[in-house]
């Protein structure tokens, strides 16, 4: 995958460099090879191609200008956040350009009353918290990349994070996007209101990994900073018996914060990396976290202990404050650059499986690596049964990268024939592309080409990413012809 | 030919769509024939009017033509409901009500509660209603996991899926949410559950003013507390009750309740809700909008509202219910759109006796987006055979 070849810039691409300089300033436009290289690739390092040209917008009519320059000239472009996407979604095009948002950070101040703020693309996730918390609010979404990852990035991949089983994801706290479209219209859909008369196309816009257009301001919800919050972390002997407690705490009708599971080989890895100290000899962890009112957590708690208790839990430590909280928590969110430490290369994959096939599809993932012989550590959303499988490989061992990524794609389809996903919240991107027929028909995925056509008919907006075939969206349909009667009588809108 | 053809009959009066009365009415009992019908009425270039329980025919615009009345109450089984995922699959002609009591059985429970009586799933999804819980539950979009439409040339597609976490592909399924049917015809869901509540508890406050419910809502919205829901029932301009219920195990709705009792300054704990909650106000001579504001704009909204209006607002949340007396709407409705406007506010005509229906913009103003709204609409249904004319800017 990596771009050997650097080519000289063509005439059209050297054209359209001259034309983004005097629209956006030549200091924000690179083209310069060993410049533009540093935004080869995302978080996803094994995919690399070199922009032809890297513009760096500072403003919203930068991004109109880019897009616009970019739609005359009939050159692709690919928004780009901060970068640590790890599915190859802000791959840039080769002949392309990289618009970079990262320096669009303006937050507005939070609007307590209504729990809200807008904010600039750019807005690093924590960000946003830390200016919510003197009003006892926060972001619920909370990647584990939140202290870099950019709040656009997070819309286009509708990011998930530890919390998102009582709070959702990031579709679920996001109000009001101003977008700007391929074809450099610019459009707000939903708002600072719940509701908006006329197609959720707010909805249908996260998540949709940059293909739809570009985000330039975002208003998001912010939550009540709950009254309490009680971590505990509990060590179990076999990854069945962890798996079975957190069936067993659904059944109960209680609904965690987070449940997060870890198996032997990432404790193994976090501990060496970050000296978290988790139960020794433990095969299997969860971390378990409930909040809300006191009361109500506090009651909840002990019946999460009984239900551990029950499934042979060896050990149960409660955070007693804040630090030892932090602490149990080090653990799971340093999982994947630990696992880094133990081995020489890994693929993370982002399957969803439902929570009932925990142990069944755990199980299964292990003989498919004993088979091939390779290790694969497990750190995941247990509680809405979001695989992270990091499969480990050395580059130096000839063939083992290969092998690694077949073990990698065969864990997905397990994931799809267990009735799950391919992506629970890192998103298709280049990398799995390919796998979405497995998960989708020929007819589901020219339907979803539906949309794109609506927003892009001229495919420039990230092309080559989400869907396994680029297709050509045709003619645009005729516009009706003739009046209608609500227009004509003059109370409808004029389109 | 096949059973989708012998449940074809002539439409009649009782079949009207806001007073269009149907060519043929045809219920369908599968996915597959619902295709077929759609097939049939492409290469016919036939108008189709998707309906569920049909609780709300005569509400909103008439569609400019409705050759087919496509019936999906015979869509009506719970196809799989995995207690232990929370989860569960359901064709859209299966009502609410039941799929509630079924989900029930097992502790579990769909967290809408919109309260048109026989309302189906693809109605719900369609037309988006929701009720007092959305403001612990959220709304359609928040709830709906997979989707199975069947678009206007017979194409079934799906988007989705069964697990609560995924985001492969667009979602179709917040495309669909609202459409009215416009896009296509809702033939299969999927839902994410939750577990129903043990206890309850309720604190009802009466306010001699209305609009004290704004900063009353606020400081609740503010507090830790966790309401399922913040009501507010009466009239805008007048006397007003605000019904905050509580959720939860039994130790956790008696703390809160006592709780809310001192943060609102007063009011009565009880176990009961009242008769009207969750109800839409007004009576059949009322026009009834649903108004959507930023949260905090409560009182600015029920302000804006014509003298003598009844309410029910899902007071923390930013949506509300009134029913404007008929003779008052056609001259009020422009103004109050104007006063809500600041405040990201709208006002959507849901129902409105037939003598000022026609005289009413239904929608409202939509901005910037309309013309990427024709361009989605286009591509899904470019001939404009699916409920033509009966959405915003005459979609
Ligand atoms: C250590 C680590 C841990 C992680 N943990 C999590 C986790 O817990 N949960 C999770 O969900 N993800 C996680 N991620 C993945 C990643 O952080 C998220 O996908 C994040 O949302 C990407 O944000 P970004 O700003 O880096 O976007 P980028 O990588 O720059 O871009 C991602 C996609 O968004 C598009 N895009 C960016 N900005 C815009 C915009 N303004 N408008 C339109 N499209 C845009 C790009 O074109 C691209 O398709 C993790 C990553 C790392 C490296
Ligand atoms: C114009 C209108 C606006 C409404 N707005 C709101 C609102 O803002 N908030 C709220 O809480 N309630 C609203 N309702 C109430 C809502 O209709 C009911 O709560 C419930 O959705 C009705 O279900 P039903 O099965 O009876 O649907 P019906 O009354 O049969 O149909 C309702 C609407 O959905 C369409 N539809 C029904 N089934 C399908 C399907 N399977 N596929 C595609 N389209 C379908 C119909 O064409 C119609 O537009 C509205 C109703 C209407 C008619």
């Amino acid at each position: 995958m990596t771009a050997i070849a650097e080519p000289a810039l063509s005439d059209r691409t050297a054209t359209l460099a001259d034309r983004l300089r005097s629209a956006v300033g030549t200091e924000r436009v690179l083209t310069d090879r060993t410049q533009v290289r540093t935004y080869e690739c995302d978080g996803l390092a094994n995919f690399k191609v070199t922009p032809a040209i890297v513009v760096l917008a500072e403003s919203r009519q930068h991004v109109v200008d880019t897009v616009r320059l970019c739609s005359e000239a009939g050159v692709p472009f690919v928004a780009r956040g901060s970068g640590t996407g790890l599915s190859g979604g802000a791959l840039p095009s080769a002949d392309g350009v990289l618009l970079v948002l990262s320096r669009l950070r303006r937050l507005s101040p939070v609007d307590a009353d209504n729990r809200q703020v807008t904010v600039e693309p750019g807005v690093i996730n924590l960000w946003v918290t830390r200016d919510a918390a003197p009003h006892d609010l926060a972001y619920a979404p909370d990647p584990s990349s939140q202290l870099v990852c950019s709040i656009g990035g997070n819309v286009a991949e509708n990011a998930g994070g530890a919390h998102c089983l009582k709070y959702g994801f990031t579709v679920n706290h996001v109000l009001g996007a101003e977008v700007v479209l391929p074809d450099d219209e610019v459009v707000h859909l939903g708002g600072r209101a719940p509701e908006h008369p006329g197609y959720d196309l707010l909805g249908a816009f996260i998540g949709s990994e940059g293909t739809l257009g570009v985000a330039t301001e975002l208003t998001l919800r912010l939550i009540r900073v709950p009254e309490a919050v009680q971590t505990m972390l509990v060590g179990y002997h076999s990854v069945e018996d962890a798996a079975g407690t957190v069936s067993d705490i659904i059944a109960a009708g209680i609904v965690p914060a987070a449940v997060e599971m870890m198996d032997a080989l990432a404790i193994q890895a976090a501990e060496a990396a970050v000296s978290c100290g988790y139960p020794e000899g433990a095969v299997a962890v969860l971390v378990i976290e409930l909040d809300g009112p006191q009361v109500e957590v506090e009651a909840q708690f002990r019946q999460v202990e009984e239900i551990a208790r029950a499934r042979n839990a060896f050990e149960t430590r409660i955070a007693a404050d804040d630090a030892e909280r932090a602490l149990m928590w080090k653990g799971r969110k340093s999982a994947f650059a630990a696992v880094g430490r133990i081995s020489p290369s890994y693929f993370v994959q982002d399957g969803v499986i439902p929570r009932t096939k925990l142990p069944e599809v755990l199980a299964e993932i292990d003989r498919m690596a004993d088979e091939k012989g390779l290790r694969v550590a497990n750190v995941f959303h247990a509680g809405d049964g979001n695989l992270h499988p990091l499969v480990l490989f050395d580059d130096a061992v000839e063939g083992q990268a290969h092998e690694a990524e077949e073990l990698a794609g065969a864990i997905l389809e397990l994931c799809v024939t267990s009735g799950g996903s391919i992506t629970g919240e890192h998103g298709v991107g280049s990398e799995k592309r390919m796998k979405m027929a497995k998960q989708f028909t020929p007819e589901d995925l020219d339907t979803m080409q539906l949309l794109r056509c609506a927003f892009d008919p001229a495919g420039i907006a990230n092309p080559g990413k989400v869907f396994p075939t680029p297709r050509l969206c045709g003619e645009r349909p005729g516009v009706r012809k003739g009046e209608h009667p609500v227009q004509a009588a003059g109370l409808g809108e004029v389109f | 030919m096949t059973a989708a053809t012998d449940t074809r009959r002539a439409g009649g009066p009782d079949d009207a769509v806001s007073g269009v009365v149907p060519r043929e009415v045809v219920r369908p009992a599968t996915v597959d024939q619902v295709a077929e019908v759609l097939r049939a009425a492409a290469a016919d270039g036939r108008t189709v009017v998707p309906v569920g329980g049909r609780s709300k025919l005569t509400w909103a615009a008439a569609p400019e033509s409705c050759d087919l009345l496509l019936d999906l109450t015979g869509l009506d089984r719970v196809v799989e409901h995995v207690a232990g995922d929370l989860t569960v699959v359901a064709e859209a002609g299966v009502r609410l009500a039941d799929l509630q009591a079924q989900v029930g059985r097992a502790g579990q429970l769909l967290g809408l509660d919109p309260p048109e009586d026989g309302a189906t799933l693809g109605g719900v999804v369609s037309a988006n209603a929701s009720g007092p819980r959305r403001l612990r539950y959220g709304t359609t979009r928040d709830l709906l996991i997979g989707i199975t439409v069947v678009l206007a040339d017979g194409t079934v597609a799906h988007a989705g899926g069964k697990v609560v976490k995924n985001v492969a592909g667009y979602d179709l399924g917040k495309l669909f949410t609202g459409a009215h049917g416009t896009l296509g015809a809702v033939v299969s869901t999927t839902w994410r559950l939750h577990p129903v509540p043990p206890a309850r508890r309720v604190v009802t406050l009466e306010l001699p003013d209305a609009a004290a419910a704004g900063p009353l809502s606020i400081a609740l919205a503010r507090s830790t507390l966790t309401p399922s829901a913040v009501e507010l029932i009466g009239r805008a301009d007048g006397s007003a009750r605000l019904v905050v219920l509580f959720e939860s195990i039994a130790e956790s709705v008696a703390g809160q309740a006592r709780s809310a009792v001192a943060l609102l300054g007063g009011g009565e704990e009880s176990e009961d809700l009242p008769e009207d909650f969750g109800r839409r106000p007004g009576g059949a001579d009322d026009v009834l909008l649903r108004l959507a504001y930023a949260p905090a704009a409560l009182s600015s909204a029920l302000g804006a509202l014509p003298a003598g209006t009844a309410v029910a607002a899902h007071a923390a949340t930013g949506v509300s219910y009134a029913a404007v007396p008929a003779g008052e709407a056609v001259d009020a409705l422009p103004r109050l759109r104007a006063a809500i406007a600041p405040h990201d506010g709208t006002a959507v005509v849901l129902r409105a006796p037939d003598a000022v229906r026609d005289r009413l913009d239904h929608w409202g103003p939509v901005g910037d987006s309309l013309d990427l709204m024709r361009r989605v609409k286009e591509r899904f249904d470019p001939e404009r055979r699916m409920s033509p004319g009966r959405f915003v800017g005459g979609l």
